[in-house]
């Protein structure tokens, strides 16, 4: 191997270092100053760090289910993994969004994190709608949210 | 870097060296864009903390003498943004506004107009026959207009009217005070007797933000006199004396009864024309014409009945108020001017308009439905009360050619004096929907029975005719 060779490796791999370095860097100051550790966390003031979520947040404040639930309960399925990687779906498309700034407004909810949200309910009501989850009734598509508007947030 | 100039690139394993040097490449590459991304939303977060952190600047002072909105818009350039907006003309099914070029002439200089009702359904010209409604009749355009369309509608020509038009029609807030030395139910008073040509030199635009904010607090307030006696008689029909609605309403009320300030039935009493809100028997259609028949009071002589009739106005309030969305604590900014997000900010749409035309804000934050099903839905509504308001026209029409008939026929005055009673019933509830600016939307139960009974008294009438020309 020649010198010369060896010196445009060198350049290489150089330059190659010090991107990885400023994107780990930047990443990791991105992180910090958007308060990235608080997502990993199941605070409800950790949804409402970007302004838009203000209202869903103070009106979960006063709806019936804040001293029972809080945003994780509902919007996020059991377990760790179906759980963070609802987190890390939702938090890619929401940086997305705003980034882009191409999203709905008012926001609309997503199918896949509606059907979370279906679920959920029956975390603790499996008791109550057991009984109407009958095949033969056709139920299985009846969202609880339908008629219960109001109970998380509006 | 130019990797050609490398002698070993002509070498035998010059093409795997090529791969390599293309891998670091690439890696470079995707790292970068990377932090590309990265970097974009690290500005964007930056930006949207920015955003909520300026909540409001108050660049110029605004009192109880500022009339101007651009003066009120340096402080609030979002809401302005907004009320400037209300000059635009959209169509929607059963209203809105198209704009209609015409010629300008001397006495008209207005370049575009809305659509004329009286040429879509001529049954109306019948229907006013001797009234200034059957000369010009249009869609009305948005706020922007309201002083405009007033001063030169053919109607100021057909009839004298008298300077309580100006109630709703300019901003009033500010001349009316002057004209009363500081006292605006005196200033109300001197204004409604003045003819209208006079009192539209006391004002110089359509309604602004004083008319309806405070300048200190910028919270809502009632302005006009005619509302703070209308609701006053109202509640005290229910049992509530000396109702004053600046201390006593909540504010969701306020929401409401700024509105109906102007978006109701009313009447000029007496020679002074005074403008007066006829709720003291209560809001319904019912009870409104009950006061009109305890004062036997008349808009106009119809013109080929000679029945002692009632003109209707846009009574958007009262017939909101029988509604669903009433009962549901819905007031009427909720759905024409939706709550809407610019940068942090959550503010009031100024841009007052069909809901229609704004679906998502105005009806999807309650009703979690399509755009399209939730507009099949009102359009059915209304497609359903168009259907029974055409029937109830006609029947009217059936009447009105009946009296006719009679009176040619020399049929004595008491003959038909019945019928003509009746004629005046149907004509005012018909009236009440079809002045009523939601076909049917605002209470679709309440606009329907109406209708219903309208239809009824057309064919009550006629049947009286028969009835008594046999005696």
């Amino acid at each position: 191997m020649s010198v010369q060779k060896k010196y445009y490796i060198n350049i290489y791999v150089l330059i190659i270092l010090i991107v990885i370095g400023l994107t780990i860097g930047i990443g990791a100051y991105t992180f910090i100053y958007a308060e990235g550790g608080s997502y990993l966390t199941d605070k409800p003031s950790a949804c409402a760090n970007c302004h838009i979520m203000n209202d869903y947040y103070e009106s979960w404040l006063k709806s019936s289910h804040h001293a029972v639930a809080v945003c994780n309960d509902c919007h996020t399925p059991d377990g760790f993994f179906p759980k963070y990687i609802t987190k890390a779906s939702n938090g890619f498309w929401h940086s997305w969004g705003f980034t882009t700034g191409i999203f709905p407004d008012p926001i609309q909810i997503k199918e896949q994190n509606k059907e979370v949200t279906r679920e959920s309910c029956r975390k603790c009501h499996f008791d109550i709608v057991e009984n109407i989850e009958r095949e033969s009734l056709e139920t299985e598509n009846v969202p609880c949210a339908g008629c219960h508007k109001d109970v998380g947030h509006r | 870097m130019d990797i050609k100039e490398l002698p070993e690139t002509k070498s035998s394993d010059g093409k795997s060296k090529m791969k390599n040097y293309r891998k670091y490449f690439l890696l470079t590459i995707l790292f970068a864009v990377i932090a590309f991304g990265i970097i974009m939303l690290l500005v964007s977060i930056f930006e949207h903390k920015q955003e909520a952190r300026n909540p409001f600047f108050r660049v110029v002072e605004i009192s109880d003498t500022t009339e101007d909105p651009e003066i009120w818009g340096k402080n609030f350039p979002l809401q302005y943004d907004g009320y400037k907006r209300t000059t635009d003309q959209v169509r929607t099914r059963f209203g809105g506004s198209e704009a209609i070029p015409r010629t300008p002439t001397n006495a008209d200089p207005r370049s575009i107009v809305a659509q004329s009702k009286l040429e879509i359904d001529p049954r109306l010209k019948i229907m006013w026959a001797g009234y200034a409604f059957s000369r010009d009749y249009r869609e009305e355009r948005g706020h922007a207009y309201m002083l405009e369309d007033q001063t030169f509608t053919e109607r100021q020509i057909a009839a004298k009217q008298p300077g309580a038009c100006m109630q709703c029609h300019a901003s009033v807030y500010i001349p009316m005070k002057k004209l009363g030395s500081g006292d605006i139910f005196k200033g109300f008073e001197i204004m409604n007797s003045m003819p209208y040509e006079e009192a539209r030199t006391h004002v110089s635009r359509a309604i602004a933000c004083i008319d309806c904010h405070d300048p200190v607090t910028l919270q809502l307030r009632v302005t006009r006199p005619a509302f703070i006696e209308g609701i006053r008689n109202l509640k005290e029909s229910q049992g509530i004396k000396n109702y004053d609605v600046n201390k006593m309403a909540t504010r969701q009320e306020m929401r409401i009864y700024v509105c109906g300030q102007c978006h109701v039935e009313y009447y000029f009493k007496g020679t002074e024309k005074r403008l007066v809100f006829p709720w003291s028997k209560g809001l319904t259609v019912d009870s409104i014409l009950a006061y009109y028949d305890a004062y036997s009071f008349k808009d106009w002589t119809h013109a080929e009945t000679g029945a002692e009739v009632l003109k209707a106005q846009h009574p958007e309030f009262e017939m909101w108020n029988q509604g669903i969305h009433a009962k549901s604590g819905v007031s009427c900014p909720d759905c024409h001017m939706p709550y809407k997000r610019e940068g942090a900010f959550k503010i009031s749409d100024h841009h007052v308009r069909s809901p229609i035309l704004n679906i998502n804000k105005a009806c999807q934050t309650c009703h979690k439905w399509s755009e399209e099903e939730l507009k099949t839905r009102v359009e059915n509504i209304q497609g359903k009360t168009f259907q029974l308001r055409e029937l109830a026209m006609n029947a009217l029409m059936d009447l009105i050619t009946d009296i006719k008939e009679h009176r040619v026929q020399n049929s004595s005055s008491i003959q038909i004096a019945e019928a003509q009673n009746f004629q005046r019933k149907a004509q005012f509830l018909l009236d009440f929907v079809e002045s009523e600016n939601s076909m049917g939307f605002h209470a679709p139960q309440e606009a329907v029975r109406i209708l219903g009974e309208s239809i009824n008294y057309s064919r009550l009438g006629q049947m009286s005719l028969q009835k008594n020309s046999r005696k």
